[in-house]
């Protein structure tokens, strides 16, 4: 193997592997709070399609950007309103919140699907994606506010008694989730492949949900699984191209496999699951208990 | 579950609809994606839309999008054929079963089914030889290359695709013994994200034309960005890589649907399989980009298209050895229809194996 065909496959991978980070990330600090978001997909895809609608009619970067992280702090925000004020059940919303992103992303799309835009340089999101790792490990464990997530998301009810706003608290970890999984689907639409097409993330957000578990809540663990999992897909297409015969359907469904693993492996051992699993996952709360 | 929810709207709308014209025949269409995807459904979408404009008032048409290619496409078949619809094109290969379960159901109900093979008095089945495309291409790509590797993106390994695959190479290797193709399988007809990948890896490993038999234009565009040749599938995907895209090879479907309706307007309509390439006009290439392919070698590819079309070529001419060096057609012969519909082997010279 020469140097340029590695730093090729580098190169392929880093751009491949970027929105699965974006969406992670956003979902790990969602769960730390407490809260499981299902709805990464749909969040996505209206990511996408909003950035890639606002490029086509003004030509700007930075409107469809910023387009784009609205999307996501509106829906994520009806998705927060739902979940913490009217206590509906997370998994249920958030399922919904897929579906309805689905449908709601392909209705916006119809008309300027097939427009060629030209696209934009990912390296700016990759850079970002690696700084916001750093970021979210840091902010987690050594500021104050990460801590108070930290504590929202593992008893809600003490930190409540110690006077913190779990309900606040939530609705911005819910809200960074939301604009995170946007630019994944906007990277998705303007860097990585160019274009709107219905459903076109084809399933990453369900890998990033994936991928959060993999990473037992850690960010750095979430940045070198998104890697693997990048890197594997990316390597068994090298591999297939030198005439290499591969299962390539076992390929698919490896992120969904190895995540089952983690999960057998963590819940068989409850000091481990103690250890990263916020407490409060997935369970409403009530501020009058 | 979203396809449900616009399966059963889509059902609502059909009946709304079927309410207003009682004389007119109702054509209804089921497809697979939605018509805005640019590639396979676009160009159902475009049969259906070039047979309205054919047959003006005598017929009114209906479609349902996104229809799964499972129990829900039973159900979303019943309710056009219970709506009053008098022809129905199902546009995708594993629509086949359930097509034939409510053309049982409905005998008076003429069924169309795309790219099958089972056939009763109601229900026709029709293709398009798009090998015979994937001939020109190969030709082309065998004569374009600089690096002798060309990468080539697939989607499942069925015969379809793997008739695509060998038309390609044995029209390549004929004028350029030294070509190889690199195949990457990516286990999805749509998946744009992985189409890129796959056709930015092809390039990075020596790759400098790209083919594809998937169904977004996500690889053109990465051969245009990597400065490398590129062929489009299903519609003419120009506008997107004006810079790589050779050509692309066209389904065509309007004249074929406007014909079927007709019979069925004037009573005429009989079960039969219909399998048309360049001769009937149901397989196209779009033009020739003539920045980037010389004079000589667009009048070499017309040329072959004539020349398929009044059979004096066919894509798959003896001797044709398998990769086990055993010859399967005999010189001076061509592959019957039969072993076209059921190729599961590639071709001497092509590397690698058939994925099982």
């Amino acid at each position: 193997m020469s140097i340029e065909l590695i730093i090729g496959i580098l190169n392929i991978v880093l751009i491949s592997t970027t929105p699965l980070v974006f969406a992670g990330i956003g979902e790990l600090v969602t769960e730390k709070s407490g809260v499981l978001n299902l709805g990464l997909e749909g969040l996505m895809l209206v990511g996408a399609v909003t950035g890639f609608i606002t490029l086509v009619l003004t030509g700007n970067y930075f409107y469809s950007l910023f387009l784009s992280i609205i999307s996501g702090v509106i829906l994520s925000g009806i998705f927060a309103f739902l979940v913490l004020n009217l206590m509906t059940n997370q998994i249920a919303t958030g399922l919904a919140l897929t579906i309805f992103g689905i449908g709601l992303s392909a209705m916006l799309g119809k008309k300027l699907g097939g427009t060629p835009i030209d696209g934009l340089n990912p390296y700016y999101f990759i850079v970002i994606s690696f700084l916001l790792v750093f970021f979210v490990a840091y902010f987690l464990s050594k500021t104050k506010i990460g801590l108070i997530v930290r504590a929202v998301g593992e008893n809600h009810n003490s930190a409540y008694a110690l006077g913190y706003n779990v309900i606040k608290t939530r609705y911005l970890t819910i809200i960074f989730g939301g604009v995170m999984s946007s630019l994944a689907g906007y990277y998705i639409s303007i860097c990585y492949a160019p274009m709107w097409q219905e459903g076109m993330t084809a399933g990453r957000g369900w890998i990033a949900l994936a991928l959060v578990v993999f990473a037992t809540w850690k960010p750095w663990r979430l940045l070198v699984g998104a890697y693997i999992f990048g890197g594997v897909a990316i390597m068994q297409m090298n591999l297939q191209a030198i005439g290499v015969k591969l299962p390539g359907q076992f390929f698919n469904m490896m992120p969904y496999l190895a995540t089952i693993i983690v999960l057998v492996f963590i819940s068989s051992n409850k000091i481990r699951l103690k250890l990263s699993a916020p407490s409060s996952l997935n369970i409403p709360f009530e501020k009058n208990q | 579950m979203l396809r449900k929810i616009l399966t059963i709207l889509s059902f609502l709308a059909v009946i709304s609809v079927s309410a207003v014209h009682a004389d007119q025949k109702k054509i209804g269409f089921i497809y697979i994606g939605p018509p805005g995807d640019h590639g396979w459904t676009y160009m159902h979408d475009q049969g259906r839309i070039y047979m309205e404009n054919a047959l003006g008032d005598s017929i009114s048409t209906t479609y349902i999008e996104n229809v799964p290619e499972n129990a829900d496409a039973v159900r979303a078949i019943r309710k056009l054929a219970a709506s009053g619809h008098d022809l129905i094109f199902t546009t995708s290969f594993n629509y086949m079963d359930q097509t034939l379960e409510v053309a049982k159901e409905f005998p008076d109900v003429k069924f169309e089914h795309a790219t099958g093979f089972k056939r009763t008095d109601n229900v026709s089945t029709y293709s398009a030889r798009f090998y015979e495309g994937r001939t020109i291409i190969g030709h082309i790509a065998g004569k374009m290359t600089k690096t002798n590797t060309i990468g080539y993106i697939v989607s499942f390994p069925i015969p379809e695709v793997i008739r695509g695959i060998n038309a390609f190479y044995l029209a390549a290797s004929k004028v350029n013994p030294d070509v190889k193709i690199k195949i990457i399988w990516n286990y999805s007809w749509y998946d744009p994200g992985k189409e890129a990948d796959a056709a930015n890896t092809l390039i990075n490993q020596g790759a400098d034309i790209i083919v594809q038999h998937t169904d977004s234009y996500a690889p053109c565009q990465a051969a245009e960005k990597a400065g490398v040749l590129a062929f489009g599938q299903a519609s003419n995907q120009e506008a997107f890589c004006p810079n790589s895209h050779m050509t692309s090879i066209e389904d065509i479907w309007g004249p074929y649907y406007a014909a079927k309706a007709q019979a069925v307007v004037d009573g005429t309509w009989s079960s039969e399989d219909t399998w048309h390439g360049f001769k009937d006009g149901m397989v196209e290439m779009s033009p020739y980009n003539t920045k980037l392919l010389p004079l000589d070698l667009i009048l070499e590819a017309k040329n072959m298209e004539t020349a398929i079309e009044n059979g004096t070529l066919h894509s798959f001419e003896g001797p044709i050895y398998n990769q086990a060096g055993e010859l399967v057609v005999k010189e001076g012969e061509v592959a019957d229809d039969g072993m076209l519909a059921s190729m599961m082997f590639y071709v001497q010279g092509i590397d690698g194996e058939v994925p099982q």
